[in-house]
């Protein structure tokens, strides 16, 4: 065959090549000490615990209970599997009706009632991780950027930038006023993205805020509003965490404040929403977009199929979601287990002469470790992250890798373990700070 | 300042095309048995819906796999917490176990090298962002999946260029077509990045012959460029000539760890072959590690859920079932073929001869007004408005040809299928007496009589070749 060789092969392209995926950041490194050496509390006790992981393993139980008692949330039908047909044909990128129902009511449920949502506003993703890449892609053109608060979840810098090619340009935070965001820094953030003739499209938070493990105040909501409607520009609130507040009240959703003001320019506002954290259930990828802009949701829901959520976990959670009884019950429980989880480590860490940052929500705490950095400098920070990894021997993730711009913060994950290693890792800790004090 | 990106404000999602608007009509107006017996009946949609029964039978006498239990033990807690994108382990091995039994165990597959997405959608286009930069192209046979102009092109900014397959050989892709893509591609401007094609075909429902394949490994070795292979349909090959996946082509070639076999992959999911399109699970697998790893990151946005990959590694992992459901699979899909072909017959329609998929690549070409696509457009408005019949119009798929269309068999009840070709035959004997009949003049209908006799020739040719490939081959 006459077919002439034209030219060297081709490789991949710069995406798949790039390292934009953030993977080799020491986010990362620590979890390679944890899965080489993990701790296990009869096996190996002195391995490392695994602080750096923001899952929340304190409620299954309630789960649990749930699928004993409602089988036929996994078995398509009591006793038989007569909806298994219809379930495992339903690809539709709407979603099953009865899961979005039961998604809308879940988050007005967990707003306390405070906001309204329409099961048809709600748009179904793989996961959050999904989601956010998802509203990237429809709200910005590469190139363009998102203002995103530091210190912000590392994951950001991958899920917003990778494929989308969207750059992100920091608002920066800092521990004089707990790290809120003001107005000022919004404007310099803007400010700086103009001069290096980057076009801003959107503001992204995320509140409650990881990885803060604190609530945005009604105030600051307010303002964002106000500067991303002067722009004009979009918000994406990923409320994630929403369901993680210690208590009720304190959690301000943005649906809240747009309510508040008619739904007066509620066309730039988009809230990205998920299971994993306040359910507990990463695994099974749900995740939601709910945008009061109808162009984004139909085009969301279209690029959804790119990441669509398995029949047969909508159908089981539809069940769980719809049930009133169980997910009051659920919300509220979940919620006093996780702040007696936070006062728990809040009081180890303040016996051990440390201090976090207020919080009050997420499955995690602000840890200030920077009276004791060698140099108030970024290397200062990863040297002591150095020691706590492989001398104290707990992953936690230092604020650097989150773009922190303060050196010697960091976040503390508390909901993925026992109460007795939460004790084992504090007495670590405590151990850690006897000896630095004395040398 | 525009509120929305491009991507958003684009038609490149293509749901604007008449592949959808069909889907649309049929919600409007869906037939049901009993409660709408005179409405559209679908016949666009690319289901297996024959063999639930072999699954639910499955389901009910292993009841742990859906109820999170593994030998007797809830595993609830690990499964929900296990989102690692490398995927949960017995199901990737069960996974690619299943792929080789369907390639009748000449290729086997290396569980590390395989990346599950969330449906092969997600893994198309996943492959797109990981060997093209926005503005290059893919190489892709017409007629070709419509989804695939969004799966390929809208999120990544690739390009598609066809290869033109026409109906003189059975829309077989030739060396001359592989090279005037290639050219037309330079000719625009367009770095080619590689070749994609599904095999068995959508919408052609054949198996691709070892000639044909054997040409695309030279075509890429010689210019350089990848091949994926999506071969989601592999499951559904119900008679000869057997299906070959590329693969077997690259071991036959002595090619196993060359720079080719680095740049050969495949796609693959269980939507067509089990019947499971809601559950969203597909998979690319590549020799190349560096693709294997990116592909692996990418699948973040995409994984599967872990409660279904756990219930389908347990039903994988059970060898008996799946040998015997396989088999009772292509079986049924067999039959139904049969009845879908036989039944166009009976109205004086021929389809391709085909061997697998879900649907008839019918040739209508003769109740066509004119050799155009605005009459294979009308033509397809009356089928769907008055036939009531949703099938997909060739040129939805880029046929150059205009009077092909995609027929599914195998997303309805027999009886369905039936009413389905009732109504067709009503339609052809009014329509080729009435509208046809008036529009020509007596000599134009004996080129026409005489131009279908050869059709036929040809088309009784292809059936009776069953037991070989379409083109002399070097076996």
């Amino acid at each position: 065959m006459a077919i002439e060789i034209e030219q060297p092969c081709v490789g991949l392209s710069k995406v798949a090549v790039s390292e934009t995926h953030g993977e080799d950041s020491p986010y990362f490194a620590g979890w390679k000490a944890y899965d080489e050496n993990p701790y296990d509390e009869t096996t190996n006790p002195s391995g490392v615990i695994q602080m750096g992981l923001a899952e929340n393993q304190v409620s299954f139980d309630l789960l649990e209970k749930y699928l004993e008692e409602h089988s036929e949330a996994s078995s398509w039908g009591k006793g038989s599997v007569s909806g298994f047909r219809e379930n495992a044909l339903f690809q539709d990128y709407h979603g099953l009706l009865s899961f979005r129902k039961a998604m809308a009511s879940f988050m007005e449920q967990v707003r306390g009632g405070r906001a309204k949502f329409d099961p048809n506003r709600v748009v179904l993703t793989a996961g959050a991780t999904a989601a956010n890449e998802l509203l990237t892609f429809i709200l910005a053109d590469p190139g363009d950027a998102l203002l995103v608060p530091t210190p912000y979840y590392p994951g950001f810098d991958r899920d917003l930038r990778w494929r989308t090619g969207v750059k992100i340009v920091p608002i920066h935070c800092d521990s004089s006023n707990n790290f809120q965001i003001t107005t000022p820094a919004l404007e310099a953030a803007y400010s700086e993205a103009e001069s290096m003739n980057i076009k801003v499209r959107g503001v992204l938070i995320t509140n409650p805020s990881n990885p803060l493990g604190a609530t945005v105040q009604r105030s600051v909501l307010e303002d964002i509003l106000d500067f991303v409607t002067r722009k004009n520009i979009h918000l994406v609130s990923d409320e994630i965490y929403s369901g993680s507040v210690f208590s009720s009240s304190e959690f301000i959703s943005v649906a809240e404040i747009l309510e508040a003001r008619q739904y007066k320019n509620s066309e730039r506002v988009h809230i990205v929403y998920s299971l994993s954290k306040d359910l507990g259930l990463p695994g099974f990828r749900v995740g939601t977009i709910y945008s009061y802009n109808d162009k984004v949701v139909t085009t969301a829901r279209r690029m959804s199929s790119f990441t669509l959520i398995s029949s047969q976990t909508q159908h089981l959670l539809a069940s769980m979601l719809s049930d009133k009884c169980f997910t009051e019950n659920y919300i509220k429980i979940n919620r006093e287990r996780l702040r007696k989880r936070y006062d728990m480590i809040i009081e180890g860490l303040r016996s051990a002469g440390i201090d976090c940052l207020k919080g009050n929500a997420g499955l995690f705490c602000w840890m200030n470790l920077s009276p004791f950095l060698e140099k108030p400098t970024r290397e200062g920070e990863l040297a002591l992250w150095n020691s706590m990894v492989h001398e104290v021997k707990l992953n936690i993730s230092p604020g650097s890798s989150c773009h922190c711009s303060e050196p010697g913060w960091f976040r503390v994950c508390f909901a993925n373990m026992s109460e007795q290693t939460l004790e084992v890792a504090l007495k670590r800790i405590h151990n850690f700070m006897v000896k630095k004090r004395s040398e | 300042m525009r509120l929305l990106s491009r991507k958003a404000t684009c038609n490149s999602h293509g749901q604007d095309s008449s592949y959808f608007l069909g889907w649309q009509e049929y919600e409007k107006n869906p037939f049901d048995e009993i409660t709408n017996p005179k409405g559209i009946i679908q016949m666009g949609l690319a289901e297996n819906q024959l063999s639930f029964d072999l699954l639910e039978s499955w389901l009910t006498k292993n009841p742990d796999a859906a109820g999170f239990k593994s030998e007797g033990e809830s595993i609830f807690r690990q499964l929900a917490l296990f989102q690692d994108y490398h995927g949960f382990p017995a199901f990737k091995n069960a996974f690619v176990e299943f792929m080789s039994e369907i390639r009748g165990n000449k290729v086997s597959f290396d569980p590390s090298h395989l990346v599950l997405t969330a449906g092969a959608t997600s893994a198309n286009e996943t492959l797109m962002f990981c060997l093209a930069e926005p503005g290059e192209a893919f190489l892709l046979p017409t007629p070709y999946y419509p989804g695939f102009d969004r799966d390929l092109k809208w999120r990544t900014g690739v390009e598609i260029v066809p290869i033109q397959c026409t109906s003189s050989n059975a829309f077989q892709i030739t060396e001359a077509a592989l090279l005037d893509a290639y050219q037309e591609a330079q000719n625009r401007n367009l770095r080619v990045k590689g070749v994609l094609v599904t095999n068995p075909s959508n919408p052609l429902g054949t198996t691709m012959t070892r000639n044909e394949l054997n040409l695309l490994v030279s075509f890429i070795e010689a210019k350089g460029i990848h091949l994926i292979s999506d071969e989601i349909y592999s499951g559904t090959v119900f008679s000869s000539p057997d299906f070959v996946s590329v693969m077997e082509i690259l071991k036959a070639r002595n090619y196993e760890n060359t720079d080719v076999w680095n740049r050969v992959h495949l796609v693959n999911s269980l939507s067509k072959d089990l019947g499971l399109p809601g559950f969203r699970v597909g998979a690319i697998y590549s020799n190349d590690d560096m693709v294997v790893s990116a592909a692996t990151k990418m699948s973040s946005f995409g994984l599967v859920s872990s409660q279904t990959q756990y219930l389908l590694s347990a039903m994988l992992s059970d060898k008996k079932f799946t040998k015997k459901y396989i088999f009772e699979n292509q079986k049924r899909l067999r039959q139904r073929h049969r009845m879908l072909v036989s039944g166009l017959e009976k109205a004086g329609i021929k389809c391709l001869n085909s061997n697998a998929g879900l649907f008839c690549w019918v040739d209508m070409r003769h109740l066509l007004k004119s050799n155009t696509f605005e009459a294979e457009m009308e033509l397809w408005k009356n089928i769907v408005y008055d036939v009531k019949l949703n099938i997909s119009p060739g040129s939805s798929c880029h046929c150059t040809e205009p009077g092909w269309f995609r027929v599914c068999f195998a997303n309805m009840s027999e009886e369905t299928l039936e009413l389905a070709m009732q109504r067709l035959k009503a339609f052809v004997t009014e329509y080729s007496s009435t509208v046809l009949g008036q529009n020509m003049s007596s000599s134009h209908q004996s080129i026409k009589n005489s131009r279908r006799r050869s059709i036929t020739k040809w088309v009784f040719r292809l059936s009776f070749d069953d037991g070989r490939d379409r083109e002399p081959d070097q076996r």
